[in-house]
């Protein structure tokens, strides 16, 4: 029998399709069918200007923007050649530590739901909207942040911030503990989750899958890590690893992965440099906004900003990230003109999607929801 | 970090492991190499692509074992139009590098897919945004447009509003 899953049903995360070929109650075989959220962003940041674009890589993946935003200003600094102060660069590493939790509790709590166990969804949205609110605080969107910029950060952190940013990171360890008490050793989690959807490292490493669908199989790779960026080489954390390769290994790896998080943030809050947060390139960055009421050169930088954007050297750069989901990588061309000649993003969830046929074929239907929900898909970003 | 300017001679980029192990195979069949801004880009003659794939894969010094990326740049109206490019990245030596394969006369190049099964939906990407034909594919279909959409939309003579 066919079977279309999606792309309205409730445990897909968004629009994503599955074509089901089944029989009885075993998978046959499986076949997303994406793109029903395609919206052309490549297309749109060809016609943008280079800082124009930041906005967009806000909407590709919705649930980290900051890491959007830092792969796409660190490739085009990259391209610029330009050096970033140790202050903007660890509140970049930071904020993106935050995201990456915020992004790991809407996985865990509407991944619990769609198994079956209510209580959690409400656990992880009360300190998701604690983050979102510091989000709020920092860039004045709880969302769509657009804080980093090319060459720096938008604004000053407000006062206050590092005391707000320091009291939730005393509070969030406890509660880890309260999700795990509720989750890893529950019978009924360890029947949906152990032992299913498995996929082998070699598996996981043709298909291309990365992030904790990838260290869920045992292979020891994260690039914050392995090829330092923004200087995450100045942290000290562990990578959690686990060697079952099935739903529940990428879950204890995704929960893991938020208590070393929040150690980051910690560490940057305890070492954070004090300084400038935007790079001495007047040609690149905007002025102050006090500067332009008395120097006419920043007046004039200001408009020719505004109304030409800058050229950026010919050249291109693949700049990859550690997403909650895995590398998210931006390949941008330059043409020497001030806008991008091309840029491409290369979507985690796009190739860790590639792993579900594999993972649930031969298996029960009701698998199907688990193996979802442990590659943690955003469709934003999958369909661009 | 000032820019550096880019090395472009393949003598001087020998010491690269990916590229060493490409001349030692095959000389006629890289087209050139560039070192740009601590990247290295290899351009590879069309027909060789794969069998060069097969050799990263399984060097045993270095094997490229992971396919971060496959995608194209349109560079109308010069010839060769287009370029797909190839980032190959290696989990243990913690490498990267981008393979380039120009095309000119007509979008068509061999499928990497038997190489690594991740290039099947990245390939099916480009072939719906280009509209570039990959031989061997298993599924060449379209994946983020409509099936019956007409056009390539990354293609830059393909207007940003689209034709309707």
């Amino acid at each position: 029998m066919i079977l279309n899953m999606g792309p309205h049903h409730p445990s897909t995360h968004g629009v994503l399709r599955l074509i089901l070929e089944i029989d009885g109650e075993t998978i046959v075989r499986i076949m997303p069918d994406i793109g029903y959220l395609h919206t052309g962003i490549e297309k749109t940041c060809e016609a943008k200007f280079y800082q124009q674009v930041v906005p967009l890589t806000d909407r590709i993946d919705y649930l980290c923007p900051l890491t959007n935003n830092l792969c796409y200003v660190l490739a085009v600094e990259k391209l610029l050649g330009l050096e970033i102060p140790p202050k903007a660069q660890w509140m970049r590493v930071m904020l993106n530590e935050l995201t990456r939790i915020n992004s790991h509790l809407v996985w865990l709590g509407t991944h619990a739901l769609d198994i079956g166990a209510m209580s959690v969804f409400l656990y992880c949205f009360r300190e998701r909207e604690d983050i979102l609110r510091l989000f709020e605080m920092v860039s004045g969107q709880r969302m769509m942040t657009s804080y980093f910029r090319i060459g720096g950060l938008a604004l000053e952190p407000p006062l206050g911030f590092f005391e707000r940013v320091r009291e939730f990171a005393n509070r969030f360890p406890a509660k880890v503990d309260e999700y795990e008490n509720l989750l890893t050793g529950n019978p009924i989690w360890g029947m949906r989750t152990k032992g299913v959807a498995r996929i082998t490292a070699e598996d996981a490493v043709a298909l291309g899958a990365s992030g904790p669908t990838l260290r869920g199989s045992g292979v020891d790779f994260d690039l914050r890590r392995d090829m330092p960026y923004s200087s995450y080489e100045k942290f000290k954390f562990k990578v959690p690893v686990s060697q079952d390769g099935d739903v529940f290994a990428r879950y204890i790896c995704r929960v893991r992965e938020m208590r070393e998080s929040i150690a980051i943030v910690q560490q940057a809050l305890d070492g954070m440099p004090q300084g400038r947060i935007k790079a001495d390139a007047p040609k690149v960055i905007l002025p102050d906004r006090e500067k332009m009421k008395t120097e006419m050169e920043a007046l004039i930088y200001h408009f020719k900003i505004i109304t030409e954007g800058f050229a950026v050297p010919e050249g291109e750069v693949y700049q990859a990230v550690e997403s909650p989901r895995g590398e998210m990588g931006y390949y941008v061309v330059s043409d020497g003109t001030a806008k991008p000649y091309r840029v491409h993003m290369r979507a985690a969830c796009l190739a860790n999607l590639q792993l579900l046929p594999a993972m649930c074929e031969g298996r029960l239907l009701a698998d199907v929801v688990a193996a979802i929900g442990s590659i943690d898909i955003v469709l934003g970003e999958i369909d661009r | 970090m000032p820019l550096n300017p880019a090395i472009t001679e393949i003598d001087q980029l020998k010491a690269h492991p990916a590229l060493a192990k490409l001349l030692a195979w095959n000389y006629g069949a890289i087209e050139g190499a560039k070192f740009d801004r601590d990247e290295m880009t290899i351009y590879i003659e069309r027909s060789a692509i794969r069998e060069a794939c097969i050799l990263l894969r399984d060097d045993r010094d270095c094997p490229f074992n992971f396919l971060a990326d496959v995608t194209c740049v349109d560079w109308y109206p010069k010839q060769p139009r287009f370029e797909i490019v190839y980032h190959l990245l290696s989990i243990s030596r913690k490498e990267r590098v981008r393979l380039k394969v120009r095309l000119g006369d007509s979008p068509e190049v061999d499928s990497v897919t038997s190489v690594w099964p991740a290039a099947n939906y990245f390939e099916r990407e480009v072939y719906d945004l280009f509209g570039v034909r990959f031989n061997g594919h298993p599924y060449l279909r379209r994946l983020l447009m409509p099936e019956d959409w007409e056009g390539y939309p990354l293609r830059k003579d393909y207007p940003v509003e689209g034709y309707r």
